[in-house]
């Protein structure tokens, strides 16, 4: 009997107000796959990923979690949930107020009555396992972007989650830290047994780790597949995406409401 | 026709600002309300754990010591000053100590160390949370489990609310020296007058309890309002400086109602 994906998501549909952002979404994540969910900026990857950690409630549907429906837990249940989640977000957000060590130790000291050497020892792990043992002592300012985002990826196992969620983790990172997160994505993913879900906008990088990747386009699952049939996809708005093409099924151009012939003749008629 | 169209679509339009606005301030004192009852619900981490209380005493407190000392010396010498100016005029210099010392502990100390702890203090705490919330530091403390007003405001909530009333009591302190030096050290009144003068005339429940009792109810509009506004800014850098402006107005106005109110019920008719 095949086992229960961790999580599915199922005729999703969310709004802010009369704005609809999410319409009909199905994704399924696997245990133990790292899955990719793309499309270009403000299609709503993010909102995905904030209605799988119920931050936001959908209009209607449901996300399914380890079998628990997210948006019908109560509080409690919700933070239960939580601590078994683990999710990087675009910048960081390191807690600028502690040290490198005091970030990653937060979790362990809010959640577990570990003794302060144990914590110590977990802590030099994590940052072991993201090359940054030596960066302990540091304040999240004196850290590169892409330190920074290490940290936070050691932060964000530090209890080691059952699913990493990773928002736009190679945003604004130099070629050889985009590799080296890419890279450790992937094998964080395999020696932890976790599942992971990577939005992204960044095509070459995630293509190279994922298993599954789901495209977005305006509130809807418009492609899905491997990273090689996404590769090879035919579907104009993937081909333009994968490829980086700048005119297609997402125009180069911004909807105007008089035509480019009609604003250069009131321009020659203004000029008299 | 067309002109008393425009003028009535004018009207409407006015009328529609005027009830969307007034809507709004409505719907976010709700929020305020809903917020600082969760801030009570919330503050058992605060007092189970107080070492994040006491590090927020340092910051909101401690920190604030400086600006509160140095002002109240000298508002302590300046009523000095005045008091002796006036005073003299009716041949009671002697009570100069009575002046500075119901001046400073039953409305100066309170209110001036309340304005300027929410200048110094308030704005601080909500520029602090409103980045936090901005750099999605809350956010991620929510996605680990931990309630962000649990661990980041109730104890920045209480460790305003104690320091306030601490501050205001060296406010006071640091005032009646400043009109003691003035008064007795430079200008040369009795210094035996002075001190006994205000010892006898000084009562503890009337005149100290009461301003103890002010500089909390401060400390509490001062602390809900900084909290608040932090936790409410628009997550960008305008939103941020917004919410610290709406702060220090917002905070001063209601101080200054709410010694109004105090008062009225404290010390009129006594």
């Amino acid at each position: 009997m095949p086992q229960e994906p961790l999580v599915e998501i199922r005729d999703l549909n969310f709004s802010y107000d009369t704005r609809t952002i999410l319409s009909g979404i199905n994704i399924t994540i696997p245990r133990g796959k790292v899955v990719a969910i793309m499309g270009s900026s403000g299609c709503g990857k993010t909102t995905t990923l904030r209605l799988i950690g119920g931050q936001l409630k959908p209009t209607s549907g449901s996300v399914k979690v380890a079998g628990q429906v997210v948006h019908e837990l109560d509080a409690k249940q919700l933070y239960a949930l939580r601590r078994r989640m683990g999710m990087l977000f675009q910048f960081g957000a390191l807690f600028t107020d502690m040290s490198v060590f005091d970030n990653i130790a937060f979790q362990m000291r809010e959640h577990t009555d570990l003794p302060e050497a144990m914590i110590r020892d977990l802590v030099l792990m994590k940052l072991h396992a993201v090359g940054l043992r030596g960066a302990h002592n540091l304040m999240p300012t004196e850290l590169s972007g892409g330190m920074a985002r290490r940290v936070a990826l050691a932060r964000a196992i530090a209890l080691d989650p059952m699913l990493i969620m990773y928002d736009e983790p190679f945003a604004g990172l130099d070629p050889i830290s985009l590799s080296i997160v890419g890279d450790l994505i992937r094998k964080l993913n395999d020696a932890l047994g976790a599942s992971s879900i990577v939005v992204t906008h960044d095509v070459q990088e995630s293509l190279k780790i994922v298993d599954y990747v789901y495209f977005v386009s305006e509130g809807k699952i418009v492609a899905e597949g491997t990273a090689e049939e996404i590769k090879n996809s035919k579907t104009s708005y993937v081909h333009q995406f994968v490829w980086g093409e700048a005119d297609g099924p997402v125009p180069f151009h911004y909807p105007a409401k008089k035509t480019y012939g009609e604003q250069l003749m009131e321009s020659a008629v203004y000029r008299g | 026709m067309d002109k008393a169209y425009k003028t009535g679509s004018k009207v409407a339009q006015f009328l529609q600002y005027l009830g969307n606005t007034v809507t709004k301030r409505i719907f976010r004192l709700g929020f305020a309300a809903r917020f600082f009852v969760a801030i009570f619900l919330q503050s058992g981490t605060a007092f189970r754990r107080l070492n994040l209380t006491l590090r927020e005493i340092y910051f909101s407190g401690v920190l604030s010591l400086i600006i509160i000392l140095v002002s109240g010396l000298f508002v302590g010498m300046v009523l000095g000053l005045q008091g002796y100016d006036t005073l003299q005029r009716y041949g009671s210099t002697e009570a100069l100590g009575i002046l500075v010392a119901l001046s400073l502990v039953r409305e100066l100390g309170p209110v001036v160390a309340a304005l300027l702890f929410a200048s110094r203090a308030g704005s601080a705490i909500t520029a602090e949370i409103g980045l936090m919330k901005a750099t999605e530091q809350l956010s991620a403390m929510e996605m680990m489990a931990v309630n962000p007003i649990a661990r980041v405001v109730a104890p920045r909530f209480w460790g305003g609310v104690v320091s306030m009333p601490i501050l205001a009591a060296l406010f006071s302190a640091m005032g009646i020296l400043g009109g003691y030096l003035v008064g007795v050290k430079l200008i040369g009144v009795d210094e035996g007058s002075f001190w006994s003068q205000m010892q006898a005339s000084v009562d503890f429940q009337k005149d100290i309890l009461n301003g103890v009792i002010k500089s909390f109810v401060f400390g509490v509009i001062v602390s809900w309002v900084a909290v608040f506004e932090g936790y409410d800014a628009d997550p960008t850098a305008e939103g941020v400086s917004r919410a610290t402006t709406r702060t220090v107005v917002t905070s001063s106005l209601a101080i200054l109602a709410a010694d109004f109110i105090l008062t009225a019920f404290m010390f009129t008719g006594a």
